[in-house]
């Protein structure tokens, strides 16, 4: 089986047009791979680049320099270089994402939010909401929310709402900032429970988590994003 | 997935006089891509969104669709009628203003059945069943079928001209600032069920607004136009989280925070 997803010498800067074009440099020369059944955890203090570099992997970032190599469909594509079409079809089939806030759709009911992903691969709608029904009972969400949009959810509903939906597909890879940001020791728990699950499954975790108890149940392997800090390469 | 696209547009470009409609524009459609092209008034999106629909020709440049036999055809080297044809079945335009895209004088039953009739439809029953379905896949009430759209508000008006012009089951719908002037909770309502519908039909779309949040909600693609140019092209989540050109970066940071 080759590698989920190899990433060499990747670099990146934001340049601020409206200030002058003034250029700040977010990380340089990163380079790591991420193994099938491990979770690998970006770890660093905030500012360090952990959010940019995950951001670059789920194409949600434009990438200055370097390649971020990925498994797709029995091939290897660069996902610096790919083309929105190609970005779109990673993320449906090879590559899941559970960000750190949740971005509603007016009306649209909270098991709807999390079914979507199965829908898009192609399921039947009805199987996907019973498997949505199942994820938000194993989060512990009350079940007179369900049928509700999440817009009015507090963070750590919303939260959930998530996490189910990065949870409920099977994509060999998945990428997660700080999905336990917001919650209570009892739903980490869960969280930290689907991962060991995810791991076993043999997808590929890459993560950012501040939660020091959580880091510690889901990390196999710690990668320090101040190593890729942009000033360290020139010395 | 099919890996053909739906729609190859390349170096279109249209002068008004000396002045630039649009100017070297070039890029592929899939079916069931919708591709949101923003920018200001003036910038191009009206003059592009018109010529890739046939209502205008360009001064230079080549647009082909894929048939439905699977053929690509020259858009602007078909006949009137050819692309009347297409027009009127294939593809579809949702009009900022309703009044441009409706019959005004006629039923709402009418107005929908009307394209039905169109492509060839003649049983006044079937055709009534459809129209009925299909208002109330817009959310517009059975017992309005035989009102005429003057009677109805804006937000029905505009969701009346969607049934319209999905009725006959098209592969691409154009649509010029499909929410402009109507109030908040009217365009979120109608932004849900256009997102609903472009899903379960697998709709391609090309979608003009000079609202970004429309097109964070609507499109997988963008682009931004500017003084008739490209400035910046790409997955719409991207280019509106990491704008790279100067001008999004000035669109990006003008949205107003609630």
């Amino acid at each position: 089986m080759p590698t989920p997803l190899v990433v060499s010498d990747v670099a990146k800067s934001f340049t601020m047009h409206l200030r002058d074009g003034i250029k700040l440099p977010v990380v340089a020369g990163v380079s790591f791979s991420i193994k099938a059944g491990e979770c690998t955890v970006l770890g660093g203090p905030s500012g360090a680049g952990k959010s940019s570099i995950l951001k670059m992997l789920y194409g949600n970032y434009a990438v200055d320099e370097g390649q971020i190599i990925v498994s797709h469909e029995d091939g290897l594509i660069d996902l610096a270089n790919a083309s929105p079409r190609t970005v779109l079809a990673v993320r449906r089939q090879t590559i899941g994402y559970v960000s750190q806030f949740l971005r509603t759709v007016p009306r649209v009911s909270a098991l709807d939010v999390i079914a979507e992903p199965l829908v898009e691969r192609g399921q039947e709608r009805e199987a996907a909401r019973g498997r949505a029904r199942a994820l938000l009972a194993q989060l512990n969400l009350p079940e007179k929310l369900w049928a509700l949009p999440p817009a009015t959810f507090s963070g750590g509903e919303q939260q959930r709402v998530n996490i189910a939906r990065g949870f409920i597909t099977e994509h060999p890879i998945l990428l997660l900032d700080e999905p336990t940001a917001s919650l209570d020791a009892t739903n980490r728990d869960v969280v930290i429970e689907l991962i060991a699950a995810k791991k076993a499954a043999g997808v590929a975790l890459l993560g950012i988590f501040h939660d020091h108890d959580v880091r510690e149940a889901v990390a196999d392997r710690i990668i320090d994003v101040t190593a890729f800090a942009p000033g360290k390469l020139a010395a | 997935m099919t890996d053909e696209p739906l729609l190859r547009v390349s170096a279109l470009s249209k002068f008004y006089g000396s002045r630039v409609g649009c100017d070297n524009v070039s890029f592929d459609l899939w079916p069931g891509e919708v591709l949101a092209v923003v920018g200001e008034s003036g910038s191009g999106k009206t003059t592009l969104l018109n010529c890739l629909s046939t209502r205008l020709l360009p001064s230079s440049g080549t647009a082909s669709y894929r048939m439905r036999d699977g053929q690509f055809r020259e858009l602007y080297r078909m006949s009137e009628a050819e692309r009347r044809f297409l027009m009127r079945t294939d593809w579809g335009f949702v009009h900022q203003n309703p009044a441009d895209g409706l019959r005004m004088t006629v039923s709402a039953g009418a107005n929908v059945g009307e394209r039905l009739m169109a492509v060839g439809d003649r049983h006044y029953g079937k055709i009534r069943a459809t129209a009925v379905d299909w208002l109330s896949r817009v959310e517009i009430e059975e017992d309005r079928i035989d009102d005429e759209p003057r009677a109805f508000s804006g937000g029905m008006r505009q969701r009346l001209q969607i049934a319209r012009n999905l009725v006959t089951g098209p592969r691409l719908v154009f649509m010029d600032e499909p929410t402009g002037g109507l109030d908040v909770s009217v365009q979120a309502r109608l932004l849900d069920l256009l997102r609903g519908l472009v899903t379960d039909l697998g709709l391609a779309a090309i979608v003009v607004t000079h609202d970004l949040a429309v097109a964070r909600l609507l499109s997988q693609r963008m682009m931004v136009m500017k003084d008739g140019r490209v400035v910046e092209s790409g997955l719409t989540d991207r280019v509106l989280d990491d704008p790279r050109a100067p001008y999004t970066q000035l669109l990006v940071s003008s949205i107003l925070q609630v």
